[in-house]
């Protein structure tokens, strides 16, 4: 140490003043310098010596480390610096020499050096236990030594405990060895253990309980790595049973981490599911690691008998587990369900529940393993569609659970056609309901589900036919090249009649195959660290290749597609497959179906479940490629040519006026409840748009393509910003080169509440033409919105604290677009306004929480109370309430033009002009608001 | 191999003193740092003291305004850990007298050695 090195030289120093010749000064420097090189050699060597070094040097070292004249100071560094060169180069040690010198050095008396020389052995045995078998039964002398603290110097003695460390480090590499085969070895250390397991107290100093504690779970451990008699075994459970119940965190966790640990080694099921309740109870302990360790526990314990009481129980935790563990809690949940399910409708029921609790935390995996299950099982199928079914009643649910909902009723529905509320009509209507309130990647999915019941729906009803090809229609310019393709191509072949069967038919049955989950669950203990029962049982259990899929982001937050996702080339050939629509339509002939997009559209679950299906080539014959049924479609080989052909000749109009494609308005309209898609179109230029907003900040890119083969000139486009919006669009190319698309960026930043829209006055020359239009941003109030979820506790006194005007302001709005209340639901969470179900007793009534961002505002709470009338739907009454009387207006009216207007249609009825009335203001009985407000 | 680093950070999050036994570069320990750190100085007293971090596992102890964090791997005793740390402390204790986070920021080489001296010999 750096004191005694300082004395060390201060020795020296006044020796050397004492010399009385040259001679004896130079015997004293040179033993100085012997000092130096013997210390500085083991701890230079260890430290900095490279490979060669090294093994010129290991033999010295050695030989350091075993003779008995050095002092115990140079043997200690010698064994460490051996540890050292050990572990950069393990070739260094001539292990056939080198084992019997260990099992003398275990002999030590010194402790300091037995410490370091134990630390070595750890390593050496964990290399290769095979060579060191002479050393065993040293270490259970040493073990004996030291629980029995016989000739245990006081310094080496830790509040009465005989060096707590060696012990620990003794037993460690007790555990290196597979077995103890000497009778007497094995009852000497069996002894000890006995000592250390009955022997161990809790005492009130921490310091003193701790070290005893590390003795006693190394003990544990190694009673548990020997097997031994079944006595010390239920000895240790009890011991464990005893832990985890215990109010000490430490002993707690540690209790459940070794008893998790112990159901690895040997078959302790039926013992530790005595403890069930215990640890369940644990999975509601305040500290995230106990909950970790219990998580894990019930994973490990769980089998067919108690499956149920399990997942039961994890499920009921979800709802209230914190987000950290929520993902994995529902993974862990779902792979039980799936090996432990006593029938597979109950699999069918948890997953359902799963996802309707903590939709945000069920990754794909999940919902693509019950779609494989419930295609493979056909007794299954009527129950999983009518489960769906009955999800879909539910007034708001997670978008995963439309994924999975419309994916069963597409596929299944017509099993339950007979059942009321179940036609392919209601099935349509209830599913189309959800179309505005998804995000991107699930609407291809609802545009096939929407094309299996228009095939299972024979002979066609055509008001459905007419109402699905409406939607079809609709999509057909979708900025997302997926959702345009399927649109366009279910839109052609549904016009095939009888063909539609053969085409989209049902999904064959998958391959069996090993769970995805589980591959998953082996990644995410990646990140918990663990060492867990689930490492040990996937490795046991999954011989066969994993199907790997990929992997969502570990928080599990929706997946937000990068800006910048849509390049030319995919435009591109999205107009072109649009061109193509309109060419085969105009022909009246069907002959122009390109066979590629075909392929894919024709398995339409193909991408959906593409990646269960993509490992198929490792797991045999490919029985189930989408090919292989292709083949049974006629006529589709021709089309290639003309599809080349055709992305030449696109406009063959030179009309003087140059039309929009589509409602601008309704365009707009779309586009305030999503991020992205198409802000205008015309025959010569298609403005997207992607947004991404984050507070009171947002970033929108337009995306300025230009369809023709020959180039847009004088491009201009220029923001007339409202003064409450600050936006700075990058600068504009005046020329858009023929099919390419130019991408501006536009930064955008909410300084106050305002129902005010930016307009882009967009204008471009073709030819001779100019086009100038002015177009609506939708960068409108909701977008600077963030959904809440408020509960009870909160809600009550916020609504409380606001009292009246203008702060909180109610309004009755009649001439209210009728629609049921889950609708309204939906509606109000795509506006980014929260609804927080059963904060009003009112079954009629909605309150919905959200925050606002502004800079004048900053982040702001608002909250909202729908109350609706049962007997007319055109009429309700609103009231917000937020900290801002700006704001409260603000968003009243703007709520006020959602709930009026029809988004899809174009321009809102003028709202019954309304004043704001205050909360308890007398009001004549002749208002039909008064009456209102009288029945609720 | 047992123990992975050692870090001292006070209870405003500032590394005192670290010591890493893998490498990991400078902005990849500055993360981690930092992660932990969070993850740590939130728990109170009645929850116990080992985290769940990545692959380690980190045992904690606070004395006063000082945090000593260990990220040990799976294959080490925690409760052996923890003691280390109330000995190092002892030590620690006995060479400064009532030794307080100035002591370390002070003496930062003297607290290295004593680190290093007993990670090397106890551990």
């Amino acid at each position: 140490m750096a004191l005694s090195g300082m004395r060390g030289l201060s020795v020296f120093i006044s020796d050397v003043r004492n010399c009385r010749n040259k001679e004896q000064e130079r015997l004293r420097v040179d033993k100085e310098l012997g000092n130096i090189r013997t210390r500085f050699k083991n701890e230079k060597v260890g430290n900095i010596g490279g490979r060669e070094f090294a093994e010129s040097l290991a033999p010295d070292v050695q030989k350091l480390l075993i003779s008995s004249s050095c002092r115990p100071l140079v043997r200690k560094k010698a064994a460490l610096c051996l540890l050292r060169l050990f572990r950069k180069n393990p070739d260094i040690l001539n292990i056939d020499g080198w084992s019997d010198r260990m099992s003398q050095l275990l002999d030590e008396r010194d402790l300091g050096v037995l410490t370091s020389s134990m630390s070595l052995f750890v390593a050496l045995v964990s290399n290769n236990h095979e060579a060191y078998w002479s050393c065993l039964p040293k270490c259970v002398k040493v073990m004996e030594r030291l629980a029995r603290n016989q000739d245990i110097p006081q310094e080496y003695t830790y509040y009465g405990i005989p060096s707590p460390w060696l012990q620990v480090k003794t037993m460690r590499a007790l555990q290196y060895f597979p077995t103890v085969e000497d009778p007497s070895i094995r009852r000497a250390l069996f002894e000890v253990l006995q000592r250390i397991l009955m022997g161990t107290d809790v005492v009130k100093n921490v310091n003193k309980n701790n070290a005893s504690h590390a003795v006693l779970f190394e003990a544990l451990a190694l009673v548990m790595h020997l097997d031994s008699e079944k006595e010390m075994m239920s000895q240790c459970v009890a011991l464990l049973g005893k832990f985890i119940a215990v109010r000490e965190p430490n002993i707690r966790y540690l209790g459940l981490e070794n008893m998790t640990r112990m159901l690895m080694v040997t078959d302790v099921h039926e013992i530790i599911k005595r403890h069930q309740a215990q640890i369940i109870t644990s999975l509601k302990d305040p500290d995230i690691s106990i909950r970790r360790r219990s998580l894990d526990l019930l994973y490990g314990m769980c089998d067919v008998s108690n499956a149920k009481d399990i997942v039961e129980e994890l499920l009921q935790y979800l709802a209230t587990a914190d987000f950290a563990m929520r993902e994995e809690l529902a993974l862990k949940a779902a792979i039980l369900a799936e090996k432990f399910a006593p029938d597979l409708s109950w699999y069918v029921d948890v997953i359902l529940q799963l996802i309707d609790k903590a939709g945000d935390f069920v990754s794909d995996d999940i919902w693509f393993r019950v779609v494989q299950f419930v295609t493979n099982n056909e007794d299954l199928q009527p129950y999983a569609a009518l489960k769906a079914r009955e999800y879909l009643d539910k007034p708001a649910i997670h978008e995963t659970m439309v994924k999975v909902s419309a994916y069963l009723l597409g596929e299944y529905s017509h099993l339950l056609a007979r059942r009321p509320g179940c036609s392919p009509k209601e099935i349509f209507g209830i599913i189309h309901e959800k179309l505005p309130t998804v995000s991107t990647p699930t609407i291809p999915i609802l545009l096939t589900t929407y094309a299996k019941i228009l095939m299972h729906s024979q002979p066609p009803d055509p008001e459905l036919q007419n109402q699905i090809w409406a939607v079809y229609s609709k999509y057909e310019s979708c900025i997302d090249a997926e959702i345009q393709q399927r649109a366009v191509e279910y839109f052609a072949l549904s016009r095939k009649g009888e063909a539609l069967m053969d085409i989209l038919a049902e999904m064959p049955k998958f391959p069996e195959r090993q769970s995805s989950l589980i591959k998953k669950a082996e990644d995410t203990e990646a990140d918990t660290a663990e060492l867990s029962a689930i490492k040990l049982r996937t490795q046991q259990q999954t011989s066969n290749a994993l199907v790997l899929t990929d992997q969502r982001p570990a928080n599990g937050a929706p997946q937000v597609s990068q800006l910048g996702m849509v390049m030319v080339p995919s435009t591109s050939n999205a107009d072109q497959n649009a061109v193509d629509q309109r060419v085969t339509q105009s022909n009246g002939t069907l002959s122009v179906v390109d066979p590629q997009p075909l392929a894919q559209d024709h398995a339409p679950a193909g991408d959906i479940l593409g990646d269960l299906l993509s490992p198929l080539a490792i797991e045999g014959p490919p029985g189930v490629s989408p090919q292989s049924e292709f083949n049974g479609v006629p006529s589709h080989e021709g089309s290639v040519g003309a599809n080349d052909a055709l992305a030449l000749a696109p406009v063959g109009d030179q009309e003087s006026t140059v039309k929009p494609i589509g409602d601008i308005a309704e365009r707009f309209q779309a586009l305030c409840l999503k991020d992205s898609g198409v802000l205008y179109e015309d025959p010569y230029v298609q403005i997207g748009i992607k947004a991404e907003w984050r507070g009171h900040q947002g970033r929108m890119v337009l995306f300025l393509g230009n369809k023709n083969t020959a180039p847009l000139d004088s491009v201009q486009a220029v923001i007339l910003p409202p003064s409450h919006l600050k936006l700075d669009i990058s600068l504009v190319p005046e020329i858009i080169p023929p099919r390419a698309q130019v991408q501006c960026p536009l930064e955008v930043v909410n300084l106050r509440p305002s129902r005010d829209v930016a307009v882009l006055d967009f204008s471009y020359k073709f030819g001779t033409h100019l086009v100038n239009n002015k177009l609506r941003l939708p960068a409108v109030l909701n977008k600077f919105l963030q959904p809440i979820q408020v509960s009870a506790e909160e809600f009550f006194p916020q609504w409380r604290s606001l009292p009246g005007p203008p702060l909180k302001l109610q309004e009755v709005v009649r001439g209210v677009r009728p629609m049921p209340l889950g609708e309204m639901a939906n509606l109000f969470n795509s506006l980014k306004l929260m609804v927080c179900p059963g904060l009003d007793p009112n079954p009629c009534n909605l309150v919905a929480s959200t925050t606002f961002y502004s800079e004048n505002t900053r982040a702001m709470l608002c909250l909202i109370r729908i109350e609706t009338d049962p007997a007319d739907r055109t009429q309700l009454r609103m009231t917000v309430a937020s900290g801002d009387p700006t704001l409260t207006f603000e968003l009243k009216e703007f709520i006020k033009e959602n709930l009026v207007s029809i988004p899809t249609a174009g321009k809102p009825p003028a709202p019954v002009a309304q004043q704001p009335q205050p909360n308890n203001q007398p009001i004549a009985s002749s208002d039909p608001g008064a009456l209102l407000a009288g029945l609720l | 191999m047992g123990i992975r680093f050692i870090l001292m950070v006070n209870k405003q999050g500032q590394t005192r003193l670290a010591q890493y036994y893998e490498y990991l570069t400078l902005e990849e320990r500055r993360t981690l740092e930092g992660e932990i750190v969070r993850k740590c100085l939130a728990r109170n007293e009645q929850q116990c003291s080992f985290v769940e971090h990545r692959t380690y596992k980190i045992v904690y102890r606070r004395y006063a305004s000082l945090f000593f964090l260990v990220g040990v791997d799976n294959e080490e005793n925690e409760l052996a850990i923890l003691e280390f740390i109330h000995l190092l402390v002892e030590t620690m204790d006995r060479h400064f007298g009532n030794v307080c986070e100035l002591d370390i920021m002070f003496h930062l080489e003297k607290a290295h050695f004593m680190l290093e001296e007993m990670f090397n010999k106890a551990l």
